[in-house]
């Protein structure tokens, strides 16, 4: 399959179409952009390493950056799938991920589990509120305009950490990882939560690429994203896959907070600076692109990083988000999503 | 809303009961907007004398509500480009005050203004943008989100704006009208929120009657249809953004002065977004007095919780001491408002009397 044209040079100015995000959720990454992409990270990685005068400070940032990218993927995945299929963007998706946390913490200490074991906890109840939220407050509305779904995104989101402050309280927890430890990659010192987390997040990313792809479920996934009337047409329910979706879309945002669990201060708030991230990976991997998602994770959590040495004394969170105006405005389909 | 995103998912005309928006204009009832801003002012004037001096807090927590609440209703309920991020242009003009204040010492009466000007051409700006490249719907969202999300991490890694400790107004003897100061609990404060508000009102009322503003609505109805007649319908979009953060502003600087701090997330937060949403949705999107009404329920709300919590009785004794409860009660009342009554009070009364 060859890779798409671009967009042209000054995209979708005279024409009335929006610039949609690719309708399905497999959308191939073009070459072209890729490459883009790539050569802007390398260039900023010169300027981080000039600025900072310092090879092992550029390398550590570089593996910091890939591996917390890895994480950004795993909690933007939930979102992507969810915006590719409903079309709604889950304001509660970092709210999903905190509440996922606090089930691990909880997990962790009440039943003694490992902190990964936690993962046959959390990940079948993000499941099951998921499908709550779709089904009872998402699904009636689901032929509204746009904002009134985010409305009621953003108030499950303020539920549910306000729900959290009331049952956990507002004192910070923290998972410890029995045997976690430092290591040395490239000389960049790495504690090895976090290398667990990267591959966790992968192998989680390939699982959701794996069910989408290749099972009788995923199939139905992708031919409602694509069209509800032709699913509907076709026999599939719907509404079920929409609430399959969102239950599949908030595990993936509880493995993902069960990951994090080790390396993170445990809040009830702790889910919404992981939500701006996992807005900006979605819009540069182009909604409801999954693989892009993994790539917009990666790109994300490098410009974090080397915005920080760029940009010294500044919250690295901002180098992210003027990367993330500019992608919105310059190029609002992604660097993976296909123009429409 | 949009011609473009008329796809499956769209409601049918006639299904069009779901929307949020009120398409009604009030238009028709201008003696009766006059006579409510009429009623606004006494009201003002008299509440002061009537009210226990603890409880002004709150009126003017209902105020500066009122305030954001018809500045988001301007740009998303009359304009239809739904903004999640108000925050910027609350922060905007509480920050701007804030610094020529203490930095500068020009009066707020300015530096209010100031605020305003400064806010409404961010918004013009960034709205041009998005408007510019066709952001539409989701994404339109979310870069109003991510512009107030982007200004409250630029001030928190700002040194000349305090970064996260934020700004103090320094403290005066006496009343000073120069310097839009009074003696804490002072009523001077509502009267002159209540005067904002009644120009704002009125500001709005004449707004929507003129061309400008039929134009304006005409283009959220339908854009094609409205450029097809020959509306500038991106110079009527910006106008409404720039009034609508102009007003947000002001509120901005309202606040600050009443409750002489400001920080990061008390002007950047996204929880002064969403009290606008909330205001607006609970009173009714895209009616004149949805706002305000919305403010009198929802501005007080969190204070009735902490009330409750403070002396909660028999039944509710579990409750008491939690901290969060008035959170969970703000999303409870957004999320029955959106799915029950999504036209919120104003709107729903309305569309029931002209049946």
């Amino acid at each position: 399959m060859s890779p798409q044209a671009q967009a042209p040079a000054q995209p979708q100015a005279n024409t009335p179409s929006p610039p949609k995000a690719a309708r399905r959720a497999n959308g191939r990454p073009s070459t072209r952009t890729m490459l883009v992409a790539l050569g802007l990270l390398v260039i900023a990685s010169v300027v981080a390493g000039i600025v900072s005068g310092s090879t092992t400070v550029l390398i550590q940032a570089l593996v910091t950056g890939l591996l917390t990218g890895g994480v950004y993927s795993l909690i933007a995945m939930g979102l992507t799938l969810v915006y590719g299929v409903l079309h709604v963007i889950n304001f509660a998706n970092g709210a999903l991920v905190a509440v996922a946390m606090f089930v691990s913490y909880a997990a962790v200490n009440a039943l003694g589990l490992h902190p990964y074991v936690a993962l046959i906890v959390t990940v079948p109840v993000m499941a099951l509120i998921g499908a709550g939220i779709q089904a009872g407050l998402l699904n009636p509305i689901m032929r509204s305009p746009i904002h009134t779904q985010l409305l009621i995104t953003i108030g499950v989101a303020l539920a549910l950490e306000s729900l959290l402050l009331i049952i956990a309280g507002p004192n910070p927890k923290s998972v410890s990882l029995p045997g976690d430890f430092g290591v040395e990659i490239f000389g960049a010192s790495v504690s090895v939560s976090r290398i667990y987390a990267f591959v966790g997040a992968l192998v989680l990313v390939a699982l959701l690429w794996i069910v989408l792809q290749k099972t009788r479920m995923g199939t139905a996934i992708r031919s409602v994203a694509a069209s509800p009337e032709g699913a509907r047409l076709v026999g599939i329910n719907v509404k079920r896959i929409y609430i399959i979706t969102f239950a599949l879309g908030a595990s993936a945002a509880g493995a993902a907070g069960t990951l994090v669990a080790p390396f993170t201060t445990i809040e009830p708030t702790a889910g919404a600076t992981f939500n701006l991230t996992a807005f900006v990976v979605v819009v540069l991997g182009g909604m409801g692109n999954v693989p892009g998602a993994l790539v917009g994770g990666l790109i994300v959590g490098l410009t974090e990083q080397l915005g920080g040495l760029i940009l010294p004394g500044q919250s690295p969170l901002l180098a992210v988000f003027v990367v993330f105006l500019l992608v919105l405005f310059a190029k609002p389909q992604g660097i993976f999503g296909r123009s429409s | 809303m949009s011609f473009s995103t008329k796809t499956v998912r769209q409601p049918e005309p006639a299904a069009a009961t779901g929307t949020l928006i009120s398409r009604r204009v009030s238009s028709s009832n201008h003696t009766w907007n006059l006579v409510l801003v009429g009623a606004v002012l006494v009201l003002g004037i008299v509440l002061p004398f009537i009210l226990p001096a603890a409880e002004l807090g709150i009126a003017m927590r209902i105020l500066i509500f009122a305030l954001m609440g018809v500045g988001w209703n301007m740009m998303s309920g009359f304009g239809g480009m739904f903004s999640f991020g108000h925050a910027a242009f609350f922060g905007i003009g509480a920050y701007t005050t804030a610094f020529l204040l203490v930095e500068v010492g020009l009066t707020p009466w300015l530096g209010m203004i100031v605020g305003m000007v400064i806010s409404a051409a961010a918004a013009v700006g960034i709205s041009y943008l998005a408007l510019r490249y066709q952001l539409r719907g989701a994404y339109y969202a979310l870069s109003t989100f991510a512009f107030a999300e982007m200004l409250r991490l630029f001030v928190i890694g700002n040194e000349s704006l305090n970064k996260t400790v934020g700004f103090t107004v320094p403290v005066m003897f006496g009343d000073n009208w120069g310097m839009f100061q009074f003696r804490a609990g002072s009523p001077v404060y509502f009267w002159i929120g209540t005067a904002m508000l009644v120009i704002v009102m009125l500001f709005c009322i004449w707004f929507l009657r003129s061309r400008a503003g039929r134009f304006s609505i005409a283009t959220r109805d339908d854009e094609l249809a409205a450029s097809a007649v020959g509306i500038p319908t991106l110079r009527y979009k910006l106008t409404l953004v720039a009034i609508s953060a102009a007003i947000t502003a002001l509120a901005g600087a309202l606040y600050l002065q009443f409750y002489m701090f400001i920080d990061p997330d008390l002007a950047f937060g996204a929880t002064v977004s969403n009290n606008a949403i909330i205001t607006a949705v609970v009173g009714g999107v895209g009616t004149l007095w949805g706002p305000v009404l919305g403010a009198v329920i929802v501005a007080p709300l969190s204070d009735l919780v902490t009330e409750l919590l403070r002396h909660p009785p028999e039944w509710l004794s579990f409750l008491e001491g939690l901290d969060g409860l008035d959170i969970l009660v703000y999303a409870v009342v957004l999320i029955a408002f959106v799915l029950l009554l999504p036209k919120g009070i104003v709107g729903t009364f309305l569309g029931r009397r002209k049946k």
